[in-house]
């Protein structure tokens, strides 16, 4: 767990955990950060199903994969209007509908939230050292090739 | 001199290893290294001179093929990232 507080009182929390999260804990915790809130940005990601599919694996590199994150919620403090956000990333075996990735952010106003948001989300996605292998219900599995679209989301930051 | 490399996600599963200890080579950076080593890891240059890229990290920061490289350092070779 690495619990980092940035200067102005703006507090960066970042985890990569196996076990899963608590979505109400977290709001909690990050409104109970500063009485200066206004609003939440958040988003949760889950392992969608489809097509045989049963799980995801998710792979990481241990050390660098905190490291990222807490670089691009650094990142975030220090472009958007933020009182604080959380960033947590689960990796292990995952079933269908499994919570993956949690980003909350808070601020006086709506607009930083939301963008720091979309920010930390569409960056994560190929900047931080995370690898996702598809598991289907023939016995196959596959590792997930990055697409063009998840590129361009993170290039137009 | 010596390097500590570590391999991930789908290019773990082609080498069949996630680390080894490998000589420096003499190299002085990334893109040196990757092509001494793949004169004595044929597995290696086989990865590199195929379809898809490859990122590499040096202490557990993304650098380049032009990133410097010395004694001790830990490099890891790795897939496009694909989280979230």
């Amino acid at each position: 767990m690495t619990v980092t507080p940035q200067t102005s009182e703006i507090v960066v929390r970042v985890l990569v955990q196996e076990e899963t999260f608590d979505v109400g804990a977290e709001t909690a915790r990050l409104l109970a950060d500063s009485d200066e809130v206004g609003g939440l940005g958040s988003f949760l990601g889950v392992v969608r199903g489809g097509g045989g599919l049963t799980a995801l694996c998710l792979e990481h590199y241990p050390g660098m994969s905190e490291a990222a994150l807490n670089d691009l919620a650094e990142q975030a403090v220090a472009r958007f209007d933020l009182a604080g956000c959380t960033v947590i990333h689960r990796v292990g075996r995952l079933p269908v509908g499994a919570p993956i990735v949690l980003v909350l952010t808070s601020a006086a106003h709506r607009a930083a939230a939301l963008d720091a948001t979309r920010f930390l989300i569409d960056r994560l996605k190929t900047g931080a050292p995370f690898w996702k292998r598809e598991e289907f219900s023939d016995g196959s599995s596959v590792w997930v090739e990055s697409c063009a679209e998840d590129d361009a989301a993170a290039a137009g930051w | 001199m010596s390097v500590t490399v570590l391999y991930f996600a789908a290019l773990r599963e082609r080498l069949g290893k996630s680390s080894e200890t490998a000589s420096l080579h003499d190299a002085t950076t990334v893109g040196e290294w990757i092509a001494a080593q793949g004169r004595v890891d044929p597995a290696l240059a086989d990865a590199f001179a195929g379809p898809g890229a490859i990122r590499v990290a040096v202490n557990k920061t993304l650098a380049d093929l032009h990133a410097p490289l010395t004694d001790g350092d830990e490099l890891a070779l790795f897939p496009p990232m694909t989280g979230g």
